[in-house]
């Protein structure tokens, strides 16, 4: 990032001139414009900025930001964005995948990213339903759920996303609803700023294949009360009183209730995002009720792209090699006259 | 330490072909390896050939865990490591079993007789000792007790184990072929004088051994006789022995300095391919980037992100590993980035004969893709001339922004020969399609009216930020588009950009004639052996017969249809079914096409060419 840049962005200026097709009523409309609206805080410049996409729904996202971007092929998003940051570690290069597209035909890529930890940002449009292929079940789908390839209900136990990447090693974990876009363009800020691979899993709703699907958490009326936005330094409180707070017994978390049976806010959890040992992290993605979301883990690592570049330097000054020339002639080499 | 100085006077030959062979753990490779140094650095062409098992530890003195080392030498142009030996220098009895059948009968066998026991030769499936069974006697058979002796010449030398002792018996086998082929021990001793600087007794060790096996082949007068092979006639110029897949890695790094753009290679690990990854990844001097990925998908896929940010970005793989990279190659091709795919073919289909050589991934390399997905196929021909493709791969991926695949093989890439070696000075401009500002009207997919390659507009650049993707793009903004023209044309636009191709690359020459009886048509790394099997034939009086090799598949040279028009008849040699002979009747369809093919995951010998050739000349 450069301090010096003057020119001061808007949200227009990330919007590409071409028409988003997005069904109506598409969640991926809000993630779109949280973006266009975090872009301009981020204090990068508009041509260092790159979105690379794999396939599906989501996957269209970087025809839409006027931006350097690349559309590329099914779940290989990941990899390609690797080869980019590694080129180039000055760009700020975000991947946008989806739960198909990262947990299941670009799985692979998904945990080697994370275990990486390459300094790249990635959102995950979770809806738990294959949309662009028309309505088959996801890697997130869950049991029973009737879908066109699961007519009598799925029989395969989804993956959680959180799980999945934090058991991976990932060192930034967020999750936001698709309906809270205020939140969401705070997220998209962190995720830039925090260096390393940053994952933010966005509870996606699809209104066609699966509508409703995080309805008992993200619904208006009842989102206070079903989620808790966890933040870093904070005790872990929620609910539209906010009366309701976490505490450990033993190895599980416990919803109690501030003011009954003697429990104070002083006896509520207090996140720690920057913790190296993930239990607790893991605990809170796992967690049902209330489904914890805001940015669950944010540890400090050294990061991938840091270490080979440090490396290249390193050899770089200790070699006696600098053109080609000095290599090809080194050694065995013998004349013919 | 004294050197010893030749003294006797040998027979000439023009060319000797010398195999070493023993247990995986008796240092052949090294023993190979010393002498065919000495021997370039004495004058000699060189073609060399290691044969090593695919265990990594097989069980000693077993048939699958013998390790060879084939050289051919000599004082004229060598092309192949040869088929038939004119000496065998075997360490066990398993060697002399699994390699008795490649020696020119009457010729010689050195065998280290303290290996022959019991317990070897029942390892080694032999019912009775070869030695001493007369199965040997149209051979030249020396005997020698190499173990024994090394023991011997080393015992009075302080702080050497048992295991040191016995591994240094290679050198003895080594001396004595260096005083057979009156060559000077100066550069081993200097190799080790280098290797072992931290422990002197080890340099005293294996010198003293190589000493003494060098005095001992002099004094024994059971050597039949000692052959001399004069200095070959080489162009002149610093050179030095280089490997195939060396040659790949540093044509990269010439490409990147002369280009001006960092290399990436992104890759997995494959046989007989890794070497490339090896050799890259010791020259982060130079800021070459190796990334060795979770899998094949991810080492082409991290390279076109490199590229996709303005690396010189490649990929190296073998025959399964082009198959996974398929999908990306396409991508490569629809955002039209430059990428260069090596693929170093092995035997197929599925994991087929992974150490053995073959050229049966040349249609993969051509077709192997969805839709119509042309990309430019070349193939190098020669170990040395691996490093030359290398770089040539990479101008025409840079200059044309189309993925190039670079064909080479188990042969060529595990084979070594002098290099004349290059600088970057005296390589061709590599000039690209950089677009480096904007500039009023300018889009993505804007092209070089001549090439047709697209502007390559590189993160970073402000103003020129657009997307690119694997939908079908318009032809102008790279807009998705859906219109039916327009993908019509764009198809036809990407096979156009590969066939102008056709202007930047050289034509074909026919060696030997321009015309005649005979062209024989070959692509790759078959050139050794098709070209030393012509030059013998003709020494025959065959003289009608030309040799057409193919460096480049798609696009073919310009001129391909004149130069097969000159020749009566037409044989298509490969080491496959029938793949290239596919490709040229596809294309040229007046002509009747003979075939020799051969897919048994070795070279073709000389023998079975010249007998192909002479019956089809009947």
């Amino acid at each position: 990032m450069d301090a010096t840049i003057e020119k001061k962005y808007t949200f227009k200026d990330f919007a590409s001139d071409q028409e988003v097709r997005w069904c109506p009523g598409c969640d991926d409309y809000v993630i779109l414009r949280a973006m266009q609206k975090a872009l301009p805080e981020m204090g990068v410049k508009k041509e260092d900025v790159v979105f690379i996409s794999g396939i599906g729904c989501s996957s269209r996202f970087p025809y839409y930001m006027d931006t350097y971007g690349m559309h590329s092929i099914h779940g290989r998003a990941p990899a390609i964005a690797t080869g980019t940051k590694l080129a180039n570690p000055n760009l700020s290069v975000w991947v946008i995948t989806g739960d198909g597209d990262s947990m299941a035909i670009g799985g692979n890529h998904f945990i080697h990213v994370l275990r990486r930890n390459v300094d790249l940002n990635i959102v995950l449009f979770n809806n738990e339903i294959y949309g662009l292929t028309k309505g088959q079940f996801s890697p997130t789908s869950l049991v029973g759920q009737k879908t066109k390839s699961s007519p009598y209900g799925n029989t395969q136990p989804p993956f959680s996303a959180g799980e999945l990447a934090i058991g991976a090693q990932a060192r930034f974990f967020a999750r936001i609803g698709g309906n809270t876009p205020k939140e969401m363009t705070q997220i998209f800020i962190e995720a830039e700023k925090f260096e390393g691979t940053s994952l933010i899993e966005v509870m996606q709703n699809c209104p066609i294949f699966n509508d409703g699907c995080y309805n008992e958490f993200t619904d208006k009326a009842v989102r206070e009360d079903k989620q808790l936005f966890v933040e870093h330094g904070k005790p872990m409180v929620f609910g539209k009183e906010r009366d309701k707070g976490l505490v450990l017994k033993g190895l599980k978390l416990e919803v109690v209730t501030i003011g009954e049976n003697g429990i104070t806010e002083d006896d509520i959890l207090v996140h720690d995002a920057k913790e190296q040992d993930p239990t607790l992290h893991q605990m809170l993605v796992r967690l049902h009720y209330p489904k914890v979301t805001g940015i669950i883990r944010s540890y400090n690592d050294v990061t991938f792209d840091e270490r080979m570049n440090n490396q290249i330097k390193e050899v770089k000054m200790k070699s006696d090699f600098h053109y080609t020339d000095d290599l090809f002639f080194s050694g065995d080499t013998y004349e013919v006259k | 330490m004294t050197t010893i100085k030749t003294n006797h006077q040998p027979k000439t030959l023009h060319a000797v072909i010398i195999r070493f062979v023993g247990d995986s753990g008796d240092g052949m490779q090294l023993t190979g390896t010393q002498f065919s140094d000495t021997s370039a650095m004495f004058g000699n062409d060189i073609a060399t050939f290691p044969n090593y098992p695919a265990e990594i530890r097989a069980p000693q003195g077993s048939l699958y865990g013998v390790s060879g080392f084939q050289v051919h030498i000599g004082s004229v142009e060598i092309n192949t490591p040869g088929d038939e030996v004119d000496l065998l220098v075997a360490m066990n009895p398993a060697g002399l079993k699994t390699n008795l059948h490649a020696v020119k009968p009457g010729h010689t066998i050195i065998v280290d007789t303290d290996a022959f026991t019991k317990k070897n030769l029942d390892k080694a499936q032999y019912d009775t000792n070869p030695l001493e069974d007369g199965s040997l006697e149209n051979y030249q058979v020396i005997e020698v007790a190499m173990t024994s002796l090394t023991k011997e010449a080393l015992k009075d030398i302080e702080g050497l184990d048992n295991k040191s002792i016995t591994r240094s018996k290679n050198m003895f086998a080594l001396g004595m072929v260096y005083w057979m082929y009156n060559r000077s021990t100066d550069h081993t001793i200097n190799f080790f004088e280098k290797k072992f600087s931290a422990k002197p007794e080890l340099i005293e060790a294996n010198i003293k051994v190589l000493n003494t096996g060098y005095y001992f082949a002099e004094t024994l007068e059971l050597i039949p006789n000692s052959y001399g092979v004069a200095p070959a006639k080489m162009a002149p110029g610093t050179y030095r022995i280089i490997m195939g897949n060396t040659a790949t890695a540093w044509g990269f790094l010439a490409a990147s300095e002369k280009s001006g753009l960092d290399l990436f290679l992104g890759s997995y690990p494959i046989t007989p391919a890794s070497d490339i990854l090896h050799e890259l990844a010791k020259h982060q001097h130079f800021g070459v980037k190796t990334f060795q990925a979770e899998d094949e998908i991810a080492g082409i896929t991290s390279a076109i992100g490199a590229s996709f940010a303005g690396n010189l970005a490649i990929t190296t793989t073998s025959g399964p590993g082009l198959a996974l990279k398929g999908e990306a190659l396409g991508l490569a091709m629809m955002i039209e980035m430059p990428i260069v795919v090596v693929n170093v073919q092995r035997g197929g289909p599925s994991t087929g004969l992974p150490t053995k050589t073959e050229q049966s991934d040349l249609l993969q390399a051509l077709y192997g893709r969805n839709g119509e997905s042309p990309v430019i196929v070349i193939a190098a021909s020669t170990p040395a001339n691996c490093f030359d493709f290398a770089y040539q791969a990479s101008k025409l991926t840079l200059e044309h922004m189309t993925p190039v695949v670079l064909l080479t093989d188990g042969y060529i890439a595990n084979g070594s020969a002098p290099w004349r070696i290059k600088s970057v000075k005296d390589m061709p401009e590599i000039k690209t399609n950089i677009t480096r500002e904007y500039q009023e009207g300018w889009h993505p997919y804007d092209r070089d009216e001549e090439t047709l390659a697209r502007s390559w507009a590189i993160p970073g650049t402000p103003g020129l930020e657009h997307r690119v993707g694997g939908l079908e793009k318009d032809r102008v903004s790279g807009n998705v588009s859906y219109v039916p023209d327009n993908h019509e044309y764009m198809v036809k636009i990407r096979a156009e950009k590969i066939k102008r191709v056709q202007n930047a690359i050289p034509e074909l020459k026919s060696e030997f004639v321009d015309e005649g009886e005979l062209l024989v048509i070959g692509w790759g790394g078959t050139f050794g052996s098709l070209y030393s099997a012509i030059k013998d034939i003709r020494e025959q009086g065959y003289d009608s017969i030309g040799l057409a090799h193919f460096n480049y598949i798609n696009p073919l040279p310009k001129n391909t249809e004149e130069v097969l028009k000159r020749f009566k008849k037409i044989i298509v040699c490969e080491l496959n079914n029938g793949q290239f002979a596919k490709v040229l009747k596809l294309n040229f369809n007046d002509f009747e096409i003979l075939q020799f093919n051969k897919i048994q995951g070795l070279p073709f010998g000389n023998e079975e060419l010249i007998q192909k050739f002479k019956q089809v000349l009947k």
